[in-house]
């Protein structure tokens, strides 16, 4: 029985947990230390959002290998209902980290339902024809959500979808001590910042879990088969859409739930800060790190999330390195003189470092 | 006649969608990449005629043939230098590679040129009036709606009776088969690029006529949406991607004036993804079906 | 295995031993003679082109039948009517009974007919297990949160089909490259693994797009005799695409014969052999008289 093959899956997903763990581990004991400045400490949760973003993403680019340009859409949902949630529920619950973890279940809830209506559309599309869809709706929802005005008071929840923009958070009416959440254009003012590290690895690690595991059932590979080969997974019986469907609406509520804990990290939050180039962004993060490759997407988070902050000391130049970095690799990575130079280079040092290991 | 002047704006609107995505599905077309860097290029093509034209002090029409020189020669350096060691790459890494070209772009505008914005100088100015002065419409509209048709017009023609442009059908058809019939492949990507370029220069500084202020980031948006408008028309086909840019302006100007500013790009492409799921390959796309 | 072949038919308490008058072949081993397979009046067109026509066939419940004619006959868009990758402009296609009109492709594949391509269609980049592996998602029975949450329910079910994914690949020869990709496998040992791979979905119906397309004489030597174990083994019905002759004439108990898109014989190997119209099909008007 194949059983090799699946213990050194099995041990690959673990190496995955432990690095997390471990990289964890470290960076509490750094910060706790005062080793960290405010500059460092303040990536922390971004980072540990973008990673589920990234995770995220690779299950519907990477493993069901359609191309999303629209996930900034739904961290965008998520980020939004997060925010709706914890500050409405302020005065029902104290508990901060409660709040926390109500906030993004709720986030990724509303992210998976749009994600559903989404993708009813979206799934039924192909290629560059999907993707130019999900760039569309992506774009749709920070328009909508431009256009809210959202309050709160003691007799609950007051919406106002502002159309024509006549509209002012005056019209919520609100009652004495009643708060305005999200303010239209300006997007989510004042609210009270309760994201944590230790919450971010939480999620990064349930992120982990759903997208490992998933992927080694049976519905993952079907997700897979989907992938290879559309029409030889209808003709074994697995029905296409279903699993689609399945992958999306799972990739967008994991978006949001990244996406909830973002928008609890900053006291301002506009909608436009979820735009298409948002969404590039992870995209980046997800080719770069290697389709389906879920460890690939974390490190190449963190290493392109960090490079433009490492970068600040070239200022103005730093975004320019960024692109010609971007080009530069996927170049080397890609073409395929190049490629088989480095594979090349990389044989010849296997086989040196292999006499070592022989000699020795 | 309020709804007559929102239709002439939106017409030429349209009209300058229209020009950026002729170029976008000839290039979709033959290279089958999302070139995200094209709107970029129509940035850059607004600077320099923008530079020619306060700098050097060149009439108009001279400023906007030089930034098509210029463009055209970027496009061809950006086809050679980046995309066409990706030739034969999965499609998602040329796609990242463009929109590091466009990251490039953008930035390295931003360097040169800084991040405030240009007053553009419109490349002709003056308005007509109509009907006892009720319509106004700008010669800028009327230049940029018989740049397009010309356009448009002279575009087919290439590709319908040319050699090069049955080339470059034969290259968008089948790669493969077109090399193995002697035409050079290569080179016909690099025309398809430098005709998508210099098209973008012209929208450039019609779109900077039209609407006065240059950023680095002007581009972006426009791209995109003439990216819609060229899947609205039906991909690879150029009255398609004509009538898409139009529908598109038309769309745009009239959800403007009479639904929500808000909200005008949100009608446009609810309006693309209605279409879509109507024709899958656009209106005036042909559907393929995989073989069994 | 019949057990969840007859819940599916929704046989358990319905007797459909009820012998009928038959014109078709029934193989004397079948104790049921209902057909597994009825196509009647079946046929597509596209645009104004009549792609099929007329095509009526029934099938026993394990025969091992042929479905031959010239290039371009339309025998690849009766498995594409069969499967439902293309829907019929007219007739019916009864499967077990059923009327197969509103399923899908996958419908169609659970209530028992699998396939194989003309064009391999494997999941090249994943293993030879998880190729049979994914033909046996639907014998497996954990839910979504199952999986995710890797419940009791997952390990027993997971265990139980890798289990007999390879039993599936020994039955081909291909458990010694269970872990190898499937793309990296030779032609002929891909040809296996698509087979294995139908079979996993555990059909009653195979339906065969010419397996022995680009093999050598002792491999299709081979592929005959496991044609016929297949048929043995699972008691099955198997119609086959085929253009080497001497397979279709030694193992199929009925053929017919597709001309431009119209059925023009039918009957065993004999009788095609000798038939005038076929002859003519393939060699023309003069071969025909010589």
């Amino acid at each position: 029985m194949n059983m090799k093959r699946y213990f050194k899956d099995a041990r690959a997903d673990l190496l995955t947990y432990a690095g997390v763990i471990i990289a964890f581990l470290v960076i509490s004991a750094l910060k706790s230390n005062g080793m960290l400045n405010r500059s460092q400490t303040g990536l922390l949760v971004p980072i540990c959002c973008y990673i589920v973003m990234a995770v995220s993403l690779n299950l519907t680019v990477g493993i069901l290998g359609d191309l999303s340009l629209g996930h900034a859409g739904f961290m965008s949902v998520g980020a939004f209902s997060g925010v709706i949630t914890a500050m409405g529920l302020m005065n029902v619950i104290p508990s901060a980290p409660m709040r926390l973890a109500l906030a993004m279940v709720v986030g990724a809830l509303c992210a998976a339902i749009v994600g559903f209506l989404v993708g009813i559309p979206v799934l039924r599309l192909n290629g560059d024809y999907l993707a130019i869809v999900t760039l569309a709706f992506g774009e749709i929802i920070k328009e909508l959500i431009t256009c809210l005005i959202v309050g709160v008071d003691s007799k609950g929840l007051h919406v106002i979808f502002n159309v024509n923009g006549s509209k002012t958070a005056n019209d919520l009416t609100l009652l004495d001590g009643g708060r305005i959440i999200i303010k239209g254009a300006q997007g989510a003012t004042g609210t009270k910042t309760i994201a944590t590290f230790t919450a971010g690895f939480i999620l990064i690690m349930i992120t982990l879990v759903i997208v490992q595991n998933l992927v080694r059932s049976r519905h993952g590979r079907a997700i897979m088969a989907v992938r290879d080969n559309r029409i030889a997974a209808d003709s074994v019986g697995i029905p296409v859409t279903k699993y689609k469907m399945m992958a999306f609406v799972t990739s967008a509520s994991l978006a949001g739930a990244a996406g909830a804990l973002f928008g609890l990290n900053y006291s301002n939050l506009a909608a436009a800060k979820f735009d298409f180039n948002t969404s590039i962004l992870v995209l980046v993060f997800v080719v770069l790190g290697g389709l389906g490759n879920i460890w690939g997407s974390i490190i190449a988070t963190v290493i392109l999330y960090i490079l433009p902050e490492a970068l600040r000391g070239f200022s103005t130049y730093r975004m320019l390195i960024y692109a010609i970095v971007l080009i530069v690799v996927m170049l080397t990575t890609n073409n395929p003189i190049l490629k088989n130079y480095f594979a090349s280079l990389r044989s010849k040092f296997g086989k040196s470092r292999e006499k070592e290991a022989s000699a020795s | 006649m309020k709804f007559l002047a929102y239709l002439v704006s939106g017409i030429s609107l349209g009209s300058i969608y229209a020009i950026i995505a002729l170029g976008y599905t000839m290039v979709y077309g033959i290279a089958k990449m999302l070139n995200f860097a094209h709107g970029d290029v129509i940035m850059v093509g607004g600077y320099i005629s923008f530079l020619a034209a306060t700098n050097l002090g060149l009439p108009a029409l001279l400023s906007v043939l030089v930034a098509m020189a210029f463009c055209t020669v970027l496009g061809i350096l950006i086809e050679g230098l980046a995309y066409r060691p990706l030739r034969s790459a999965p499609s998602l890494a040329v796609l990242i590679t463009a929109i590091g070209v466009s990251y490039f772009l953008q930035n390295a505008a931003l360097l040169i040129f800084g991040a405030n914005p240009k007053a553009y100088t419109p490349v002709v100015s003056g308005t007509l009036k109509l009907f006892d002065g009720q319509l106004s419409i700008s010669y800028v509209s009327i230049v940029t709606v018989v740049c397009c048709v010309v356009i448009m017009l002279a575009l087919t023609a290439f590709t319908g009776k040319t050699r090069m442009g049955k080339a470059m059908r034969a290259c968008s058809e089948d790669k493969g088969a077109a090399q193995l019939m002697g035409i050079n492949v290569n080179r016909t990507i690099s025309l398809t690029f430098a005709i998508g370029s210099a098209l973008a220069a012209v929208a450039g500084a019609l779109l900077c006529s039209f609407s006065p202020t240059l950023m680095p980031t002007t581009g972006s948006m426009p791209g995109i949406k003439a990216f819609t408008a060229a899947v609205f028309g039906g991909i690879g086909s150029i009255p398609g991607a004509f009538i898409g840019g139009i529908l598109l302006g038309v769309i745009e100007a009239l959800s403007r004036a009479y639904i929500s500013t808000q909200l005008s790009n949100s009608i446009v492409f609810a309006v693309l993804i209605i279409i879509l799921l109507v024709r899958p390959a656009g209106l005036m796309g042909k559907r393929t079906q995989e073989k069994v | 295995m019949s057990e969840s072949k007859k819940r599916r038919a929704g046989l358990e308490s319905v007797s459909p031993v009820v012998p009928v008058q038959t014109t078709y072949y029934v193989p004397e081993r079948d104790v049921d003679k209902s057909p597994i397979l009825q196509c009647i009046n079946l046929g597509i067109s596209f645009g104004g082109l009549k792609a099929v026509e007329d095509f009526n066939l029934t099938l026993g419940r394990t025969e091992i039948a042929g479905l031959i004619g010239p290039n371009g006959a339309g025998k690849t868009t009766i498995f594409n009517l069969l499967t439902k990758v293309y829907q019929p402009t007219h007739g019916t296609i009864l499967l077990d009974g059923r009327d197969t009109a509103n399923m899908t492709t996958a419908q169609v594949n659970r209530a028992g007919i699998a396939r194989t391509f003309q064009n391999i269609r494997l999941f090249h980049n994943q293993t030879v297990a998880d190729n049979v592996l994914i033909g046996l998602h639907n014998e497996m029975d954990y839910g979504m949160l199952g999986g995710i949450l890797r419940l009791p329910g997952y390990w027993r079910a997971e265990k139980i089909a890798r289990n007999r994914a390879m039993e599936y690949l020994a039955l081909f020869h291909l458990d010694q490259h269970a872990d190898e990709l499937a793309g990296s496998l030779p032609y002929g040992a891909q040809r296996r693994l698509e087979i294995a791979r139908a079979l996993a979905t555990n059909p009653s119906l195979l339906l065969l797009d010419e397996p022995a397309a680009g093999m050598n004489p002792s491999e299709t030597a081979e592929l005959m005799e496991n044609i016929v174990k297949i048929r043995d083994t699972f008691h099955i019905a198997i119609l086959l695409i085929e253009h080497d002759m001497s397979l279709v004439m030694n193992i199929c108990e009925g053929i017919a014969v597709l001309n431009f898109g119209r059925l023009i014989a039918k009957g065993n190997a004999e009788a095609i052999r000798n038939d005038p119209t076929v002859v003519e099909a393939y060699l023309g008007r003069k071969g025909a008289k010589e």
